[in-house]
């Protein structure tokens, strides 16, 4: 089993580059200027990782990386043009299949939960059942709406081009993580802020964990970047080493961080554009509406990750 | 104390909106460089975990099945149940809202977003309930009930949507925490996300019901 879980990962991985390659594709025949030359080779550099990554020396895809982030920071990283689905369509296809048209999406999630939890002992299970969920899915929307699936591959790269560069964000801060740890910058925190929080207090730690996580993420308007950091500097040596049920730990201090998100004009996207859609006449009065409830919140998780944590 | 360069730059690189990827690796070059690692090393390292996490990318085989539904009516579907609630005051049309995005965040369904569901549709439903509840209200309040349905949308997407274990957020949390030698599986995350996604929803649904009150309590008495 476990060698039919790894076996099945390299290959949704490859698939995920195909993908990618077919972007590239897309971008080169569909974008005008010079900028589709840039676009198609960030695409095709990060296809490498997922279709060969085991293949390759780790040191050349390193080099990969840092190429195709001097592709989108000299902004030679655009969007393509798709064949858009119509709202017209749309709206008929809806009235015609009413509350069928969710119905993949709860396969989705039920597919996923019932895979990673028969081979719950088998590494890497839980990562095989969201592919495995994925692909089951698509086959009931495919039943279910008799769509061809080159319409699956057109939409899905479209909306992975939406999201660009920086759906490749969680991954690439994941290996920030891995290298902050091999330069010991954990352990450099933890000297530095030993004597303010006591090693072996829990709920110090517990503490420091959530209000840095929502204090990070005010500071930068990003919660992912911050429970990388954050994780590696405070979670890790003062609530971890505690013992205690990573998982829980790990869902709650993400969400702390989240409920900084909710008090950052920094998060232009959730707070500050929503203002000026609203046509508000103050632009910081969704944050002055969510600060207590956020506020409120924090406290909340403080609470729950030291009770449920441990 | 200089190690801690990289961490600087994160949050320089965050705070100044440079290109997210771009200072995530000036970062970590430069951890590394202070850290005495050796161009290569630190090349060889970032390499290594980028291809053993490739997991954390693969909420992209949901795409597809998401793709698919969008093109034929997902969304257009969601409006129409959205619409179709009625008589509720603002406090209590806000409560569902947020429900309604939780349950769809565990479910890998993407309604929502502020220009898409806020604006042409909670919103105007909030302001119509408040003025069915409580006759004309003032510019003020109005104000107020656009942060509130602002606000709506985001306590539902940010609670809900590590409900589903394909979300990036679980699949974060579960591959650092791995790299960091805890073994955590994306389906105990998700489910912890739940207790959080609980406890979420009842601080919100009471904030809501207080300012239903507020506006009735001001209201009236002006009658």
């Amino acid at each position: 089993m476990t060698q039919f879980i790894s076996v099945s990962l390299t290959i949704f991985y490859a698939l995920m580059g195909f993908l990618m390659l077919f972007i590239a594709y897309k971008s080169f025949i569909t974008i005008d200027d010079n900028k589709k030359f840039g676009t198609a080779l960030f695409w095709i550099l990060m296809a490498i990782p997922f279709i060969a990554g085991e293949y390759i020396p780790k040191n050349i895809i390193g080099l990969l990386l840092i190429l195709s982030s001097c592709l989108t920071v000299s902004k030679q990283v655009v969007f393509a043009k798709y064949e858009a689905p119509s709202e017209e369509f749309a709206l008929a296809s809806s009235e015609k299949l009413g509350n069928k048209i969710f119905l993949p999406s709860l396969v989705l999630a039920i597919v996923a939960l019932i895979v990673a939890t028969v081979w719950a002992k088998v590494p890497g299970a839980s990562y095989f059942a969201i592919a495995a969920a994925g692909i089951v899915a698509l086959i009931a929307a495919f039943a279910l709406t008799k769509a061809k699936p080159i319409v699956a591959v057109n939409d899905s790269a479209r909306l992975l081009q939406q999201m660009g560069p920086s759906s490749m964000l969680p991954q690439l801060l994941v290996a920030l993580g891995a290298l902050f740890t091999t330069a010991g910058v954990g352990d450099v925190i933890s000297q530095l802020i030993s004597g303010i929080i006591p090693a072996d207090s829990r709920l110090m730690g517990v503490i420091a964990y959530c209000i840095g996580m929502a204090v990070f993420t005010m500071i930068m308007g990003n919660a992912f970047a911050a429970f990388a950091v954050i994780t590696a500097g405070i979670g890790i040596p003062f609530v971890l080493s505690h013992g205690g049920n990573p998982a829980i730990i790990g869902a709650f201090a993400l969400t702390a961080g989240y409920c900084g998100t909710l008090m950052t004009p920094m998060a232009a996207n959730f707070n500050i554009v929503p203002a000026a859609l609203l046509e508000m006449k103050k632009q910081y009065d969704v944050i002055k509406y969510q600060f207590p409830v956020a506020i409120t919140l924090l406290i909340a998780h403080i609470v729950c990750m030291y009770l449920f944590g441990f | 104390m200089v190690k801690l360069i990289g961490i600087l730059i994160v949050i320089l690189g965050f705070s100044f909106k440079i290109e997210t990827l771009f200072t995530i690796l000036v970062a970590g070059i430069a951890t590394g460089l202070v850290a005495g690692l050796n161009f290569n090393e630190i090349l060889t390292i970032l390499g290594e975990s980028f291809v053993a996490n490739r997991g954390v990318s693969l909420f992209i085989l949901t795409l597809p099945v998401i793709g698919v539904l969008e093109r034929y009516g997902l969304k257009q579907r969601a409006v129409t149940l959205i619409k179709s609630i009625k008589n509720l005051t603002t406090g209590n049309l806000c409560t569902i809202y947020v429900l309604l995005r939780q349950i769809a965040g565990a479910f890998s369904i993407r309604i929502g977003g502020h220009p898409q569901f806020v604006r042409p549709i909670v919103n105007p439903m909030a302001q119509a309930a408040a003025e069915a509840t409580n006759g004309k209200i003032s510019e003020h309040d109005k104000e107020i009930i656009k942060a509130y349905s602002a606000a709506s949308e985001n306590f539902g997407n940010f609670f809900g949507q590590n409900l589903f274990a394909g979300s990036s957020g679980v699949l974060l949390i579960a591959s650092t925490l791995s790299e960091q030698g805890y073994e955590v599986s994306t389906i105990s995350v998700a489910q912890a996300g739940l207790i959080i996604a609980v406890t979420a929803f009842v601080i919100i649904a009471i904030n809501n019901y207080l300012f239903d009150k507020k506006l009735a309590a001001k209201y009236t008495t002006k009658k």
